[in-house]
């Protein structure tokens, strides 16, 4: 007789991180409270808990925060590279030591599992800064000429998929080249930013050349706004991304973006199905699917749509949604209430469009924000949900007779981020990958990253790299 | 015949538009002068239906063009810089009209303008080593990043050199597999509209360029708010003209290349080749031989 | 019990000739060997805590073949073994007993006798056992001789040359005779020895060759080759399982055997099991460990997890 292997739970312990009731803004190397006073709470998603009252910056502390990382330019660019190589070194190390209380706490304030940030976000995180410190002393030989230069002060601005993540992808490469940096991380997570600046403190990092700016959407754009910042990285959505072009138009700031996305993830009828099913499932539900290179489009040949559905099924019916923090989730929490209702929306229009809405059997918690695992079939390139970008955990299924019909639709898209491929035949991906218009190919694998591979889009999805040798050129006056 | 009673043949001038060479839709023509003032010739006078035709002829070119070796791009830009050398005292004379120049100043510019074909001619093949490369990712993965063209490039021709300039930032568009919209100078169109009679016998396939003329103002904003061009070249728009085009651009997130101060006759460099080119990064798992027993 | 019949229905035309099998076992998705590892090392990760860890560490010693194959096996050596299989945890006796002792065939009596009326099986290894490098009449008398001993179950090992040839119909031929041979009484498993076969894309195509031919349960490795069981190559073997039934309707066991020694590790294999085959397979007659270290590292943590102290060897059996 079967029986049923039941997982009891397996919290992660939450007293590794001590949140403290309130948090001020980081500039030049203190905490302080906006000039105006004003604060905002950051929540859990999972519990919709109140975990902190933050400060919120205004105009005045934006240009206080510019002022201060203009300061610390002059000294933290003339330092011998071999010495910002250090202090990024010392960021790495401390990373990795407390990684436990930076994965908690980023699972308490953004809602992805426990399992994401200890095994994805923290490693990636420590990586990153460990690949850019090794950068800063031989910039000579990065391919740019000799003794490139620094642009100055970088305004950073960060979404909330990936918090600490992308302070890591803005931040070492900008202090690498002997920029100083005003970052703002996003209103609903900004923790472990601000966790992130006692982590420069630990290490000695110089005062004002990295500065915390908690705070909305105005906040960033007072900051890409302000006169005295030389250099504009954005990550987040492509209509704010424009929005950010516009404003920079006719200066001289230089401008990277990493916008939205809706990936492709190609699957021909001789692919290692298996191991496809495992790419989709984590290219559409990594992070609730709420990350700008998700596989968002499955298309599918169709004369293997069937079995393929049946096995996502069914592995879709194995997923675990539940607590953030139990060390046996696959599904957190979606990360606030507003983005619960972009998703809401979508799937229903997707629905009044006449798309096919399944989910396997799943209870929701009762309070925070959820969204149960969902596919939609019977969907054409025509439908909302196959040109819009989601966000959230839900797949939109389409089919394709030929390579090439499935090329021209994988094209069909504003957007040019992320595009997977499976299939046995070698060839076949060179040839594909070749013809995709994205930045990032997976090919038998998806949502992989690494500090040595530059990552970023084509067309809508933004321009610069990320990563790697390239993700240099960002940050220097080349 | 004495060549005093000899009556010289004018030539129209025409755009260059998908391999053809059709007269404005607008039917309209201005009056290019030299640099005194005196009549040179009519030149097109381009509409913005004129401008989206060239797009859509532009946009047909690209999987062919960027398709294409890099050998054969090689192939095909050192062909236009032989043509140029066989009609280089045709150049001559229209850029030291153009440009009022001397003659052997004039000889200069041409000269490395040919050059220039001649240097990019061998980048096609050599860039995308350059810029792209094995990354070491830390995993059982084959991790490769390689420079892409961005796509329909619209190219602002300097204002100010008529011909070596505007060599200088077709070339780099084209070299890498893009396709190009060019508009020509405003004052001086008539060596630009010349060049595409040179490039239309050099084997560049029809729409990899297309070059208008007429008020760069009137052609370009159209074209930098056109959702199907990808990148934007500034180089002959004063600063108010390029903040509205770059504020045009963001509509569709083009890729936009600020006017700044350029010694033409200075070694380029690729930072006009890479301002046109994505990085398209492709991950391949390889497993391990032999780590667990079993592998591919 | 019903068994796997040789050659279910459903696809008796894939095997009826060298080139229709050949076609058949090539034309299944293949295996990337990245991806595959890298879903075994994720559900490694599960944590198996408390009252499911409980659950898990008896279930395991209920699923394991408590293993001797040495050639200094003696009757007593066999018997001490029957006993602990009997009787895992002299100190508890609501400790569940083994599902079988595995030997070679001629200890199959003496195992018998050790194990009678406790429910324990015996479990026989035969056909030239670990090599394979026999006739087929030599390996089919190996056969006969452990089942009229009176052993249970049989653990055969296949032709690898054979395979590695590509000349799978030839093994599958031999598989159906030996299943002959352990006629209705006993059940068969089928070793691919899979550090031998290497690739994966060989594993799947061993595992389907293997349940056509009749084959009641499938099975890693002998535990004498370099690379025996591995989580990867049990979770690929549990989704040929999955595959079969779903399209044949036939269910078949799966036996990671070597080189699982915790109940740490013995736990990941379970969470393999529930998560791909499914609940259907928690249960030792559809899941196996052909192991002999394990079990004491089960009972010592059985102990930790009844006295909350940590136990040590001296208060293990040794066998």
């Amino acid at each position: 007789m079967a029986s049923v292997f039941e997982y009891a739970p397996a919290p992660e312990s939450r007293s590794v991180v001590d949140i403290a009731p309130s948090h001020g803004l980081f500039i030049d190397g203190e905490f302080v409270e906006a000039a105006d006073g004003k604060v905002f709470k950051t929540v859990s998603p999972s519990t919709e808990e109140v975990l902190s009252e933050v400060a919120q910056a205004g105009e005045a502390d934006v240009d206080r925060a510019v002022q201060a990382a203009r300061k610390a330019f002059e000294k933290w660019s003339a330092l011998p590279g071999a010495e910002r190589a250090k202090y990024l070194f010392r960021i790495a190390r401390i990373i990795q030591e407390r990684s436990r209380e930076l994965a908690v706490l980023e699972t308490l304030d953004n809602g992805k599992p426990i399992k994401e940030t200890r095994d994805a976000d923290l490693p990636l995180v420590a990586a990153h800064f460990f690949y850019y410190a090794g950068w800063a002393d031989k910039l000579d030989h990065a391919g740019f000429g000799a003794n490139p230069r620094p642009l100055g002060v970088a305004g950073q601005v960060i979404p909330w998929n990936f918090p600490l993540l992308m302070l890591a992808w803005k931040i070492a490469p900008a202090l690498a080249t002997g920029n100083t940096v005003v970052l703002k991380p996003a209103e609903t997570t900004p923790l472990s930013a601000l966790f992130f600046a006692d982590i420069c403190r630990q290490a000695g990092l110089p005062k004002g050349v990295v500065n915390i700016l908690p705070g909305y959407g105005d906040t960033g754009a007072a900051l890409v706004a302000h006169s005295d910042v030389n250099k504009v990285a954005f990550t987040g959505s492509t209509a704010v991304g424009k929005q950010i072009a516009r404003t920079v138009a006719g200066t001289r700031k230089k401008l990277t973006l990493e916008l939205g996305g809706k990936g492709a993830n190609i699957v021909f009828d001789d692919a290692p199905i298996d191991q496809a099913v495992e790419g989709i499932v984590n290219g559409i539900f990594f992070n609730q699917g709420q990350v700008c290179c998700a596989g968002s489009r499955l298309l599918v040949q169709e004369s293997i749509q069937d079995e393929l559905l049946d096995s996502l099924k069914r592995r879709l019916s194995t997923l675990r949604l539940g607590d953030p923090l139990d060390k046996n989730t696959d599904i957190g929490a979606i990360n606030s209430e507003e983005q619960l209702a972009r998703i809401t929306s979508l799937v229903e229009k997707g629905e009044a469009e006449g798309g096919e809405r399944w989910s396997p059997a799943c209870e929701l918690p009762e309070s925070g924000y959820w969204f149960a695992p969902t596919l939609f079939t019977n969907v054409t390139q025509a439908h909302t949900i196959a040109r819009d970008e989601i966000f959230g955990p839900v797949l939109s299924v389409l089919t394709f007779r030929t390579p090439d019909e499935a090329v021209a639709k994988a094209n069909n898209s504003q957007y040019g981020l992320s595009a997977g491929i499976w299939t046995e035949k070698g060839s076949r991906i060179l040839a594909v990958a070749s013809k995709l218009r994205a930045g990032v190919i997976w090919s038998n694998t998806f949502n992989k990253f690494d500090p040595t591979s530059p990552f970023g889009g084509y067309k809508e999805s933004g321009f610069g790299r990320e990563g790697g040798r390239h993700g240099l050129e960002a940050y220097l006056d080349v | 015949m004495s060549d005093a009673t000899r009556l010289s043949v004018f030539k129209t001038y025409k755009l260059y538009v998908g391999g053809k060479f059709p007269r404005s839709e607008s039917g309209r023509v201005y009056e290019v002068t030299d640099s005194k003032g005196n009549w040179l010739a009519n030149a097109p006078l381009s509409s913005r239906k004129d401008a989206r035709d060239a797009v859509v002829a532009a946009r047909k070119a690209f999987g062919g063009w960027s398709g294409a070796t890099a050998y054969n791009r090689g192939q095909v830009l050192y062909r236009v810089a032989e043509m140029l050398e066989g009609r280089r005292e045709q150049f001559v004379r229209e850029v030291a009209d153009a440009e009022g120049l001397s003659k052997s100043k004039a000889a200069a510019q041409v000269d490395a303008a040919i050059d220039r074909w001649v240097w990019y001619a061998g980048w096609t093949d050599k860039i995308a080593q350059v810029v792209g490369g094995g990354n070491p990712v830390a995993g059982p993965y084959f991790n490769l990043s390689s420079p892409e063209p961005t796509g329909v490039v619209v190219v602002l021709a300097p204002q100010e050199s008529s011909f070596l300039g505007l060599v200088s930032v077709l070339a780099p568009v084209i070299a890498t597999g893009n396709t190009a919209v060019v508009i020509a100078g405003e004052k001086s169109p008539l060596p630009a509209l010349s060049l595409a009679e040179v490039l239309a016998t050099s084997d560049v396939p029809g729409g990899v360029v297309n070059v208008l003329s007429g008020r760069t103002a009137e052609i370009a904003t159209p074209l930098a708010a056109h959702q199907d061009v990808n990148a934007i070249d500034l180089a002959g728009a004063d600063e108010e003209l390029a903040k509205e085009l770059e504020i045009a651009a963001a509509d569709n997130l083009k890729r936009v290349l600020r006017p700044q101060p350029v010694d033409y006759s200075a070694t380029p460099g690729i930072d006009r080749m890479t301002a046109f080119l994505e990085t398209k990064t492709v991950w391949h798992p390889t497993g391990s031989l032999g780590a667990s027993g079993s592998a591919y | 019990m019903p068994t796997n019949a040789p050659t279910a229905a459903i696809l008796s035309d894939v095997t009826s000739s060298d080139s229709t099998l050949r076609r058949f076992l090539h034309g299944l998705p293949g295996v990337d060997a990245v991806g595959l590892e890298a879903r075994a090392a994720s559900l490694g990760t599960r944590s198996i805590k408390t009252t499911a860890k409980a659950y898990a560490i008896d279930l395991a010693i209920s699923m394991v073949d408590l293993t001797t194959l040495e050639g200094a096996d003696t009757p007593g050596k066999v018997r001490a073994l029957g006993a602990k299989a009997v009787l895992p945890d002299p100190t508890d006796r609501t400790t569940p007993t083994t599902a079988a002792v595995c030997v070679y065939p001629d200890m199959v009596a003496v195992a018998k006798e050790a194990v009678a009326g406790s429910g324990v099986k015996v479990a026989s290894v035969a056909t030239a056992f670990p090599a394979g490098r026999a006739a087929l009449e030599v390996k089919l008398a190996d056969v006969r001789d452990a089942v009229a001993a009176g052993a249970d179950e049989i653990d055969m090992v296949i032709d690898r040359g054979a395979f590695l040839a590509g000349k799978y119909l030839k093994v599958y031929d031999e598989i159906v005779a030996v299943k002959e041979a352990c006629g209705t009484s006993a059940r068969l498993k089928v070793i691919f020895e899979t550090g031998e076969l290497s690739t994966y894309d060989n594993i799947r195509r061993a595992s389907w060759l293997g349940m056509l031919a009749g084959a009641d349960f499938i099975k890693t490795s002998t535990g004498k080759v370099a690379v025996n069981a591995t989580p990867a190559n049990t979770l690929l073997m549990l989704e040929a399982v999955r595959d079969f039934r779903a399209q044949t309707g036939v269910q078949v066991g799966v036996k990671p055997a070597g080189g699982i020694r915790t109940s740490k590790d013995a736990i990941k294999f379970l969470v393999l099991v529930n998560e791909t085959a499914g609940p259907d397979w928690l249960d030792n007659h559809w899941f196996r460990f052909g192991a002999s270290s394990l079990l004491n590292d089960l009972l010592m943590q059985r102990q930790k997890l009844a006295t909350g102290r940590y136990s040590g060897p001296d208060y293990v059996t040794v066998d």
